[in-house]
């Protein structure tokens, strides 16, 4: 019997952490140590998973020993054993940062066993190999940004999450329905079994591409895609700093993550039309990103429209589907989700000094913290893609994608929007770092900001990293995308005939 | 204690018994009929809310003397760990396993760890459903 529980390790461990934190939720500090403990843990598990699966190929198990497709499956390909280790790395760094941001009060009423079920949700998602099980770790993870989100209390927060409540819960019933009229097809829920029927019905009814739209909606409101981005900028502003670096980096990826799955795994018999409505979408959804992030004189919504840009280029990659663009997207994604956070954790840092985010209301930080300063210039950079740094790789490899596949227009202005976004972040470097030394805040020395920086640092260095060994990262990016172009690989591994 | 809810006390005493035990007996099914965890956990609230009901919170609080918010991490302990538990044993997470035992008064008995897990559940929905309820109620 072949089987591998270090799959699920990445869920069980915080799963039994969140558990554990319950218990004592009014001892802070002790929470604190185990939530870091757990979460390095965590990132460990993930290593080994990511090390295991470049070695022995896809691992899968089959949750309580009940065979694929009759149980659920859980399932490690590259792709999502890459994009675990990112979201563990991720929470490691944002809970590092809570311990000296998110305030006592917060911290006393169950903060971080909340982050550790959304670790779960998240890290959930991206393994499962059954797609009602995908709703259900959408909804753990949800839940517990729902309660992210309002946790405090704040007139903005519960204004906030009203309307990300109410969103959320439209679509994940839109899930279900999808699911339901999937199912009445197939009959089948487990992802490769699903795959397998499809590909059995020849040239791909025109329900089949109702069902392909449907999925698109639901996954489209998750990751914030044009037209259905609306509720984003509203609602990520709202929570304090580590909660927005968390839904900023991983939240919308999900969502990504579950259009790439299933678009490369159900949907690509007939991709004339689906593929063709995610491009347009996809190059929209990049336009409405960098005017939001040009638009704006708010370092919080400059970084949320970034987020919304970076979406539409990682979309804009999986609707080409040839191996250069994926490969591009997969690049892009994981270090998206790096730099976002790296991001987030850095203006957190500025509106900690500033106490404002508006950008016209400060500048000069440079004399007075100049590791702050290029810590940022390095972060910024990286986003926008400069050459030897993490963004250049990805985007690079998704214009040449779209290029090889004639789609100009699109690539052309992916490629013009690049200096926008470069544009958006170096206003917040030339407004906010530069000019003369601002006196109102030549003495925040006492703002405790250098163990904040800690795990920014630490993302940064990643994400530096990450773009001068991008060499290094190839071969594992590359049997990644071999298993989205080859959806065969998959279904072999998870039915195993 | 509310006064005059003579009725409704007296009866309330006797009642919560018998819905006591349906849940009970509701949970205990579940592996053969229509029953399980979630709705014997439900049942019970049910019956532990009558008493809030006939009477008042500090009554409850005095027959239930602790946090229902524990509850919660109990049941989700006790599931998590008998999912958990199969780690151990070296089979795929969540593997349960079931045996025939000769109990005394009872005789020979089936037993499934996936009670355990069920029970788990029992407590997880008694926990959130008083919680919820609680907090409502004694919010001003």
């Amino acid at each position: 019997m072949e089987m591998n529980n270090l799959v699920v390790l990445p869920i069980f461990v915080p799963l039994l952490t969140a558990v554990i934190l319950m218990f004592f939720s009014k001892n802070v500090s002790l929470q604190r140590w185990v939530s870091v403990g757990a979460s390095l843990l965590t990132v460990i598990v993930a290593v080994l998973l990511v090390r295991t699966v470049s070695i022995d190929g896809i691992q899968t198990l089959d949750i309580g020993s009940w065979p694929a497709p009759f149980g659920i499956t859980l399932v490690s390909d590259m792709l999502s054993a890459l994009l675990v280790l990112t979201t563990s790395v991720i929470g490691f760094a944002v809970i590092l940062y809570s311990i000296y941001s998110i305030g006592i009060e917060r911290e006393r009423h169950f903060y971080y066993p909340i982050v550790q079920f959304l670790l779960v949700g998240v890290n959930g998602a991206f393994t499962t190999g059954d797609i009602f099980n995908l709703f259900v770790f959408f909804e753990v993870m949800l839940m517990a940004s729902y309660v992210l989100l309002v946790l405090g209390g704040t007139k903005i927060q519960l204004r906030e999450t009203i309307k990300y409540l109410t969103v959320n819960v439209i679509s994940s019933s839109l899930f279900v329905i999808a699911i339901a009229y999937l199912y009445s097809i197939v009959g089948t829920l487990n992802m490769a079994h699903i795959s397998q029927r499809i590909a059995e019905i020849e040239n791909m009814p025109g329900i089949l591409t109702v069902i392909a739209i449907l999925f698109l909606i639901v996954f489209g409101l998750k990751g914030a895609i044009f037209p259905l981005y609306f509720w984003m900028p509203g609602s990520y502003y709202a929570p304090p700093i580590p909660v927005m670096a968390l839904l900023g980096a991983l939240l919308t990826k999900v969502g990504i993550y579950s259009i790439a799955r299933t678009y490369s795994l159900f949907f690509y018999h007939d991709q004339s039309y689906t593929h063709e409505l995610l491009l347009v979408l996809a190059v929209v959804t990049v336009l409405i990103g960098v005017v939001g992030s040009i638009a704006y004189w708010d370092v919080k919504k400059i970084i949320i429209y970034n987020i919304i840009t970076a979406i539409g280029v990682i979309l804009y990659g999986i609707s080409i589907a040839t191996t250069t663009s994926m490969t591009g997207s997969v690049y892009y994604l994981l270090h998206d989700m790096i730099i976002k956070a790296a991001l987030f954790l850095l203006i957190g840092i500025i509106i900690k000094i500033t106490g404002t985010s508006n950008l016209k209301k400060f500048h000069g930080l440079i004399n007075d913290y100049p590791v702050l300063t290029w810590v940022y210039f390095i972060a910024a950079i990286s986003l926008a893609g400069i050459p030897p740094f993490s963004g250049f790789v990805g985007k690079w490899l998704v214009i040449q994608g779209g290029m090889g596949s004639g789609e100009f227009l699109g690539s052309v202005i992916i490629l013009i929007t690049s200096l926008l976004v470069l544009y958006s972040v170096m206003k917040i470097f030339i407004h906010g770092f530069w000019g003369e030394k601002d006196q109102q805040f030549a003495d925040k020395e006492s703002v405790s900001y250098k163990k904040l920086l800690v795990p920014a640092i630490i993302l940064v260095a990643i994400s530096v990293l990450y773009g001068f060994g991008s060499e290094f990262v190839y071969p594992y990016v590359s049997q990644a995308v071999e298993t989205l172009m080859n959806p065969e690989i998959y279904i072999e591994a998870v039915l195993k005939e | 204690m509310r006064s005059g809810d003579l009725i409704l006390q007296t009866m309330s005493k006797v009642v919560f018994f018998i819905i006591i035990l349906f849940s009970i007996h509701l949970f205990f099914e579940g592996h053969y009929r229509p029953g399980g965890g979630f709705v014997g956990g439900l049942m019970t609230s049910g019956a532990i809310i009558l008493l809030l009901l006939a009477y008042d919170m500090e009554t409850v609080k005095k027959i239930l003397p602790f946090d229902f918010k524990w509850l919660i991490a109990v049941g989700l302990f006790i599931s998590v760990l008998t999912a958990g538990g199969s780690l151990l044993f070296d089979v795929p997470f969540f593997t349960h396993v079931h045996d025939y035992f000769n109990l005394p008064l009872l005789g020979k008995t089936s037993l499934h760890t996936a009670a355990l897990f069920d029970l788990g559940v029992f407590f997880v929905v008694v926990g959130v459903t008083l919680t919820i309820i609680q907090t409502i109620g004694e919010s001003e």
